[in-house]
């Protein structure tokens, strides 16, 4: 008498992994980690402790750092970097703790909506600053 | 025997579970939690100051107005725990990588741990006197 068995594996394996995203995102993490470092930490000097630090940013202080390429580059690269590497951290963290899968996709379509806004925004503002744009009252 | 054998073997009567686990209680375990906290604080920073910093599209004045308030004491304050927030998340990244790829990674994965601490407070010592000197002296110093 043979004792009937469940395969022990499905026949076919479940479809495969679609494309590589996490693996992409892992290696972006570390990737934009690494430019964040000189990016960030430079950026927080400059503005946070350097020369009286944030007590001498103000509107003309913004525009004599957006005349130079240099900076607008600088900010541009860290704006996207950051962003996405912040995004995808917080992917990861609503992907841990939401419990239920709604919770899970309104979590993640606020974080995608801000994630649009902010770099739209952002990006819009390095790119139209304008130093002569007239005071208000 | 460091600290978190001895914990171990503390709790293990409790729950078996707590035996033979290599990571849970461990320091590495809490350099993780503390990633996830600075790394979250600071991507909901990010999203304020993108949008103070979008101000500059509105008006020099709507600009300044907001800035100012970056410079009360307050926030001046908060602005050292964001530059210790974001040091940290920095550091321990750094650390990260080189459990990842190098191959004395996981084996030094405490001292590394140890050795970024100990060039946080390196380097957060002069840096909150830099942030904070001229709050304090306006505060206390008369001028």
């Amino acid at each position: 008498m043979t004792l009937a068995l469940d395969k022990p594996r499905a026949p076919r394996r479940p479809a495969a992994r679609r494309g590589n995203f996490e693996l992409v995102s892992w290696v972006f993490m570390r990737v934009s980690g690494l430019a964040l470092i000189v990016l960030v930490l430079g950026h927080l000097f400059i503005m946070n402790i350097l020369d009286g630090g944030v007590h001498r940013i103000n509107f003309a202080f913004v525009a004599g750092r957006w005349s130079s390429p240099f900076w607008q580059v600088w900010d541009l690269l860290m704006l996207w970097l950051a962003e996405l590497h912040g995004a995808n951290g917080l992917r990861t963290v609503i992907n841990d703790y939401a419990r239920k899968d709604g919770t899970r996709f309104w979590l993640k379509i606020m974080l995608y909506v801000s994630v649009v806004l902010i770099l739209f925004l952002g990006t819009y503002v390095i790119f139209t600053f304008d130093a002569t744009i007239p005071t208000t009252h | 025997m460091s600290d978190s054998a001895i914990a171990t073997e503390q709790v293990a009567p409790r729950g078996s579970r707590r035996t033979g686990t290599l990571y849970r209680g461990d320091p590495g375990m809490w350099s993780w939690v503390a990633h996830r906290i600075t790394g979250v604080l600071t991507f909901f920073f990010l999203f304020a100051h993108v949008l103070d910093t979008a101000l500059v599209r509105v008006s020099p004045n709507a600009y300044d107005e907001i800035i100012e308030t970056y410079k009360t004491p307050v926030v001046n304050l908060l602005e050292v725990g964001l530059v210790g927030a974001v040091l940290y998340h920095a550091l321990n990244g750094l650390r990260v990588l080189l459990v990842d790829f190098w191959k004395h990674g996981p084996r030094l994965q405490k001292p590394m741990l140890w050795t970024i601490l100990g060039i946080w407070v390196v380097v957060m010592i002069p840096g909150t006197y830099f942030m904070l000197e001229r709050t304090v002296r306006e505060m206390f110093g008369g001028n």
